[in-house]
């Protein structure tokens, strides 16, 4: 179940947009989020997906790939379609009992599921070609300004990547305790909801035990070398701007620029 | 003096209850004198709960005296304001692969002492590419650990403790997590360290057949140092590790057994060609 969710993962690939800096991915997925927003009309949803459809284009991650990511959230979609269409008021097309489906409603659905499609292709787009590391990297350098008012923003990253490096190994662990307890009897698959929850306590306890366990070898791997917080610590892999960076920034103002424009002009 | 130097060595594990006070102590090393010079391979032999371990923490001043002194290249763990000057000088692997591998990216977690020590960018590279290619790793280095086997995990851990350039290496069981290829990998690796770089190692056991090659030897039981000497004077004196729990090699046994039973041997044998040449 875990392996379909495509929302971040990474897909390998030797695109450009693999190699910008994860600081541009992240300015550039919050300016389309932004944008998403911005545009209310049918030619500013064009231009939105002109920009979208190119930027996957450019990444060479198969369009397929990115749809499948989309199966997690079609209940979502649905409902929030559905509510839309019957709840807004305005002028009636429809009626059945007290249900009325209404112009205004119709498209405002129709905008909305825009909206959520796009957000969740643009975000994962963004996941898909950054690997989680970079991710953590980029968050950390662009939140350092944060740590003028203290906040811990070295010791925040560090915490997400370790998590990150940690998932296969406690998942692996997770299966071998489950076949361990199913081997002595234990029954993870039937009974109703409350039984099944209740079933999984001789699987949980011994996971969280040996994941604090983890914690403290890992707590003192650390220590041992020479681990003592963000200060004095240099990097291996320092973020540099490079030119591709500066002309997605260009590309990314005059399409925000655009979106701001259509907005004002009511487009 | 050398690299590693302990005078009367006292530790305590203090058990609290749930107030905070002091509810009983338990000896965990007492009154351990070592002295190991540089460039040497110790290796330290002892059962469970011999306190080896608590030794080995001591020289990387993860744990503190409670009694007597450690010095580090000269450094008394206890008077050193900046803990982490000794922790680049002593470098340590230990047991459980997973638990020491920080990085998601077999380079980056070569780099991560380099990076803590405050090593400027391209000399972490130099490091890195140097202490992979030391430890035979170069061709992984864009993997993940968790694809990696065991001895590979071992030998990214050796690696990254030796980019930060230490005088000394201190091994915690690294093997015992390990099937025997993997034992022998990780074995190989540190003794060309030793060999080759001049480190000086510090092996933390409990087999037998990774101390034969070791220069000097002390072994461990119930806190306290009861054996020191080299494999050959160790390992001739079965009875007494058998009173400490412990085995010696199967090629020992069996000259001890033959000796018992008549045959002409000298005591210490360590290895099937030394035992081959003496009996034909």
């Amino acid at each position: 179940m875990i392996r379909d969710i495509t929302i971040g993962q990474y897909y390998p690939a030797d695109s450009v947009i693999h190699r910008l800096d994860p600081r541009t991915k992240l300015a550039g997925t919050l300016i389309f989020i932004v944008s998403v927003f911005l545009f209310h009309t049918l030619p500013g949803y064009a231009v939105a997906t002109v920009f979208l459809a190119a930027v996957i284009k450019i990444s060479k991650i198969p369009v397929k790939f990115i749809f499948k990511g989309l199966k997690a959230i079609f209940l979502i979609l649905l409902i929030t379609m559905v509510f839309n269409m019957l709840l807004t008021p305005g002028e009636e097309l429809w009626g059945f009992g007290i249900f009325h489906i209404t112009r205004e409603g119709v498209s405002m659905a129709v905008r909305m599921a825009i909206r959520l499609i796009y957000l969740v292709v643009g975000s994962s787009l963004m996941t898909l070609t950054t690997t989680p590391n970079q991710l953590t990297d980029g968050m950390e350098k662009s939140l350092r300004p944060l740590n003028r008012i203290h906040v811990p923003v070295h010791e925040i990253a560090m915490m997400m990547s370790i998590a990150l490096r940690f998932i296969p190994i406690l998942l692996e662990e997770t299966d071998k305790i489950m076949k361990a307890q199913i081997a002595r009897g234990a029954d993870f698959e039937s009974g109703n909801l409350i039984q099944k929850v209740k079933n999984m306590v001789p699987l949980l306890v011994p996971l969280f035990i040996s994941a604090f366990r983890r914690a403290n070898d890992l707590a003192m791997a650390m220590e041992a070398r020479c681990y003592h917080g963000g200060s004095h610590r240099t990097q291996m892999k320092p973020l540099q701007y490079k030119r591709r960076d500066r002309l997605a920034y260009m590309a990314l103002f005059l399409y925000f620029a655009v979106a701001v424009a259509f907005r004002a002009a009511g487009i | 003096m050398g690299i590693i130097k302990t005078v009367k060595l006292g530790f305590d594990y203090f058990k609290y209850d749930e107030d905070g006070n002091v509810q009983e102590t338990q000896r965990a090393v007492d009154n351990v004198n070592i002295d190991i010079p540089e460039g040497e391979f110790v290796a330290v032999l002892g059962h469970n709960g011999s306190g080896k371990s608590t030794l080995a923490k001591h020289i990387n001043a993860l744990l503190l005296p409670t009694e007597g002194t450690v010095w580090i290249d000269g450094m008394d763990t206890l008077k050193e304001p900046e803990l982490w000057k000794i922790r680049q000088k002593a470098g340590m692997v230990f047991q459980n692969p997973d638990n020491q591998i920080i990085g998601t990216v077999v380079e980056e977690d070569v780099g991560f002492g380099p990076e803590n020590m405050g090593v400027p960018t391209e000399d972490i590279w130099k490091r890195v590419d140097e202490s992979l290619q030391k430890t035979g790793m170069t061709s992984y280095r864009h993997h993940s650990p968790n694809k990696l086997s065991g001895g590979q995990k071992q030998r990214v851990a050796i690696a990254g403790v030796m980019a930060m350039r230490p005088k000394c290496i201190v091994l915690d069981e690294p093997t015992a997590m390990l099937d025997p290829n993997g034992r022998k990998e990780v074995l190989e690796a540190v003794h060309q360290l030793n060999r080759q770089e001049k480190v000086t190692v510090v092996l933390i056991t409990h087999y037998m057949e990774e101390v034969i090659h070791a220069d000097h030897v002390y072994v461990m039981d119930e806190s306290h140092v009861v054996m020191e000497g080299t494999p050959k004077e160790i390992f001739s004196q079965v009875d007494v590790l058998k009173k400490y729990r412990l085995d010696v090699p199967q090629v020992t046994l069996l000259a001890y057994e033959l000796k018992k039973s008549g045959v002409d041997l000298p005591d210490g044998i360590l290895t099937t060609e030394e035992l081959v040449n003496v009996l034909c």
